[in-house]
């Protein structure tokens, strides 16, 4: 057989464990062909990053290769990447086949200029010397989309964005034109208009150079727009394999099944509405910003002052789930706290709040001592990331009763049954309760977050982005939890994420900000199907579905995601005056110059 | 397994897509946090082996002058410079149990030394549960038992003799009572003014934070020998050796504890952007709650092993002052005390066993360094490798 046919990646019977164990990782089988992209697809623990990784061989200290081969085919025959001595491998990794990592704050060097370390590959593989390496590199910079390449040669990581340090990245992978590139989750830590822009860039590439990747990813939609072929696994074993357009439109398997209906959607059709005055508001923020001292480090020094939020006006009705889209840096999180009075709103904000309907409004801001307690318990948070939410010294039922201890709420037994009427309400287990947090997995531990945060019998629950750190399945589970206990215990959300797609199922209303101010605000179906603003378009056009047939419109995400001066003329804004806030439709809201 | 057409592959194993909910995903984990680490620490061999060295010499310390056959300033002006001897259990091939050879000195008038040949036709018997010197045992009955001692007519020197004809070995032992103990009384002074001024500048942050950070820069840019020479030299001279000792040991502790409130500072202020220590506040809990329950269990672990990594500095510090005649001076015993006789090359050269109170304190100071980095690294048991 002719070296051409052959693919030029073949990775067959892989087992991989860690220690003396027996293989966690086995039975892998894939086969990756010139110039196509294959996907790994899984959930966190599935194996799909230590499979990648075996190839280059760049495994952790402990893990080790039990059995499996992994060929790499060219016209003068074929090598074994797992069966080469390190000295050989190094030969390879760089040149034939590179790799970009998941974290760009990570994975360049903060002691080097960008420049100095993307050249470093050709200095080693392709024999340049500085100067002609730098004249490769500065095209490489330009063509991965750099404005002003110069600039970016010689700068360090720490000046550069995510986004910019990932387009870096790939430019370092890149310049010695591999014939492999993997990718290890390369979108995952970025905005969804950066993730959108960096795929397309990845695809443009290979186009052009006709190098073959490997995508490791756990999102579905990714593969759709990205991949040929696609490998499912989990727990470390293949479940399915092969070209997207067979898997996605016909799953073989119950857990792709499962993945593909985990995976959120977007409305396409919207119901006209009309304005909603809302009669029985819970919390109202009333012209909310938020400035921050950028403190020198010193106590005779004074920084600049930077603001996060500005002039948020927003009510949440009672009873339904109000929502706030932003990507990182939007000033979302901070108004969730100043929402719940754990941050004070610059002079001239109002946060108002009903206990009840009919009530009259307390002003938290104003609130302290035991009104202040009061408020907080009927206000709770649900944060992020469930590892670093629940204290790891503390037993489950520790966790559970700390609300009502705090508060001095009944005695131990009565705490014990409010705790283990908690774990049923969030579907889980009793005998969880003298267990530790740390022998959860994540879904189970945001239950426990949510248990927790219900345990005084909130009336409103501001979520921080509870599902951004959960498996596509589990976020599903979690949403449906969310959703299930604000119908049954009557709580009303403040909800806040990055994600279009989630908040399109749960939200009642959305806002969407974009440094420190809400730039479109709409019922969910209306949002999507007719968005006004750029920037909303761009978030649109970002989100990746499950679905083979629909491409990522790249342009609307370039315009709507760049810089605001860069706008169409009626949205345009140069940071200091924006258009304002006006209602275009009935309930539609946009930033616009009429 | 099936392989369908177009390379299409699909797992034919059983799959359930409603798994259990409250299972533990991590049974591995599945322990309170102590075990979790002990169970990391166990595999740290290194670790575990200087723990249990560390272990046996802290419970030999109360029964020193009971495991030493002489006392800690007993002379023998017959002995002085005597070498080492060796415990016998066979003479003349045959087997009489631990026995020495005794030894008499004779003038080496070539060299101008003490020679002490032993006398091989009479071996001594070692005698357990003896009568010998007076001694605390336990530090609380005044006892004269012994665990060995040498006949009448025989010594038994098993590390050799110094100038005045002491019992290396023994005082070793009495040696130890204070070398390992200046370590622990230092870091108790040094925990008690890092925690709390460390505490204070991460808790309080702002104008506080800044003056602390300051003081601790001052102190750290003073050379610390000199200032240890002046500090120790300003202790009267009249004192007796206890009082010495504590203050020995409190200026050691009064110049360690920056490193540990830096230590302390900073994983406060990393503690308190925890999310679970933020959802306590949110909760309504008070200051001193959010400490008790949250901030301290969280970071007791690293202070021990902090504390474990600065015990050997104070052990050094206390050496190298007795050692300069500046710390702890005879009738005292300590190592360092010791070594003080070995500053003379000459006499090492002649009489290397001097220089044997070494060798504990490179034992002592290797498995507290061992100990506090296997430690450190089993702090944190979540992570998976």
């Amino acid at each position: 057989m002719n070296s051409h046919e052959k693919p030029l990646l073949q990775v067959r019977d892989l087992a991989i464990g860690f220690g003396s164990a027996d293989p966690i990782i086995r039975n892998i089988n894939f086969d990756v062909q010139r110039g196509e992209t294959v996907a790994l697809v899984g959930e966190s623990g599935s194996g799909k990053t230590q499979t990648c990784r075996a190839v280059l061989r760049i495994l952790p200290k402990a893990a080790r290769i039990h059995s499996g081969s992994a060929y790499l085919n060219s016209d003068s025959g074929g090598i074994d990447l797992l069966a080469m001595s390190e000295k050989e491998l190094r030969e390879i990794r760089g040149d034939r086949i590179s790799m970009i990592f998941q974290e760009p704050m990570h994975s360049l060097s903060p002691l080097h200029k960008i420049g100095d370390q993307v050249s470093e590959v050709l200095i080693l593989h392709r024999d340049h010397n500085k100067r002609s390496a730098k004249e490769i590199v500065l095209q490489k910079f330009e063509r991965v989309g750099f404005p002003d390449p110069e600039r970016v040669f010689r700068s360090y990581p720490f000046e550069l964005s995510g986004g910019m340090r990932q387009r870096a990245m790939i430019a370092m992978a890149m310049v010695a034109k591999p014939d492999l590139l993997i990718a290890d989750e390369p979108t995952t830590a970025l905005d969804v208009t950066t993730q959108a822009q960096v795929l397309g860039l990845i695809k443009d590439l290979q186009r052009e150079t006709g190098m073959a990747v490997i995508l490791v990813t756990h999102d579905l939609g990714v593969v759709a727009n990205c991949a040929d072929k696609v490998v499912v696994m989990r727990d470390g074993k293949i479940m399915e394999s092969g070209r997207v357009s067979n898997v996605l439109d016909d799953p073989g398997h119950a857990y792709t099944r499962k993945l593909i209906a985990a995976a959120p959607n977007i409305p396409h059709e919207a119901e006209p509405t009309s304005a909603r005055v809302i009669e029985d508001p819970i919390l109202q923020l009333e012209n909310i910003s938020k400035s921050f001292d950028l403190r020198g480090g010193g106590f005779m020094r004074k920084g600049g002052i930077i603001k996060a939020v500005e002039g948020v006006n927003l009510t949440v009705a009672r009873g339904k789930t109000f929502a706030i889209v932003g990507e990182s840096g939007s000033g979302k999180s901070t108004v969730a706290q100043i929402a719940l009075g754990a941050r004070s709103p610059d002079a001239g904000g109002v946060i108002k709040y009903w206990p009840d309907s009919g009530d009259s409004a307390v002003e938290v801001q104003k609130l302290s001592g035991d009104a202040k307690r009061s408020f907080q318990r009927q206000a709770q948070m649900v944060f992020q990331d469930p590892f670093s939410s629940l204290s790891p010294r503390m037993q489950v039922i520790d966790i559970l009763t700390e609300p009502l201890e705090i508060h001095e709420i009944g005695t131990r037994s009565e705490r014990k049954d409010r705790a283990i009427e908690l774990l049923e309400q969030v579907d889980l287990d009793p005998t969880m309760l003298r267990r530790f947090p740390h022998a959860f997995s994540g879904g189970q531990r945001q239950r426990l977050s949510i248990a927790r945060a219900l345990a005084l019998k909130p009336n409103l629950l501001v979520c921080d982005e509870p599902t951004s750190a959960l498996d596509l399945s589990v976020q599903m589970q979690v949403l449906d939890l969310l959703e299930e206990i604000r119908d049954n215990l009557g709580l009303s959300y403040l909800f806040i994420s990055h994600d279009l797609a989630v908040v399109a199922r749960i939200a009642d209303e959305v806002a969407v900000m974009r440094r420190g101010q809400i730039i479109e605000q709409a019922a969910p179906d209306v949002l999507f199907t007719a968005p006004k603003h750029p920037y909303t378009k761009a978030l649109i056009a970002a989100c990746l579905e499950p679905d083979t047939t629909q491409k990522i419109d790249l342009e609307a995400v370039a315009l709507g995601a760049g810089n605001p001066k860069t706008w169409p003329e009626q949205f345009r804004f140069n940071g200091l005056t924006a258009p304002d806030l006006v209602e275009t439709e009935p309930g539609h809201f946009v930033r616009v110059e009429l | 397994m099936t392989q369908l057409p177009d390379e299409h592959f699909v797992d034919t194993a059983p799959y359930d897509p409603e798994e259990e909910r409250s299972k533990p995903a991590r049974p591995d984990l599945d322990a309170p946090n102590w075990l979790l680490i002990w169970r990391k620490f166990r595999r740290h061999k290194l670790g575990l082996i200087s723990a249990l060295f560390l272990a046996v010499s802290y419970l030999m310390i109360p029964f020193a002058g009971f495991i030493a056959p002489y006392t800690a300033n007993e002379r023998n002006p017959d002995h002085i410079y005597a070498a080492p001897q060796m415990v016998r259990l066979f003479h003349e091939g045959k087997f009489i149990g631990p026995f020495v050879y005794p030894e008499n000195a004779v003038r080496d008038l070539e060299q101008f030394r003490w020679r002490y040949p032993s006398d091989r036709e009479n071996p001594a018997k070692l005698e357990f549960f003896c009568e010998g010197g007076t001694h605390y045992f336990l530090a609380l009955f005044k006892t004269n038992r012994h665990l060995f001692c040498a006949p009448e007519g025989a010594t038994v020197f098993l590390w050799g003799a110094d100038r005045l004809g002491r019992d290396v070995f023994s005082r070793i032992f009495y040696g130890a009572q204070l070398s390992m103990t200046v370590g622990l009384i230092g870091i108790t002074v040094s925990f008690i003014l890092g925690i709390s001024i460390g505490g204070i500048a991460g808790y309080f942050g702002g104008a506080i934070d800044w003056f602390v950070n300051r003081i601790i820069e001052i102190l750290r840019s003073i050379p610390e020998l000199p200032l240890w020479l002046a500090l120790s030299a300003a202790v009267p001279s009249h004192w007796g050796p206890v009082a010495v000792f504590f203050i020995i040991s409190i200026i050691l502790g009064l110049l360690d504890w920056p490193g540990l409130a830096r230590a302390v500072r900073s994983k406060f202020l990393s503690l308190r952007e925890e999310e679970f220590v933020r959802a306590a506040e949110m909760m309504g809990a008070k200051p001193s709650r959010v400490i008790r329950k949250h901030l301290l269990p969280n970071f007791s672990s690293h202070l021990i092993a902090s504390a474990m990594l600065s015990i050997p500095a104070m052990i050094l510090g206390e050496t190298a002052l007795s050692f300069l005649g500046l710390g702890l001076r005879a009738p005292a015993v300590s190592w360092g005390v010791m070594l003080n006789d070995a500053q003379n090359l000459a006499s090492i050269e002649i009489y290397p066993w001097t220089a044997i109170p070494m060798l504990p304190v490179i034992f002592v100071v290797l498995a507290f360094n061992f100990l506090g980095d296997a430690l450190r690294d089993s702090l944190d048991p979540y992570s998976h490798d």
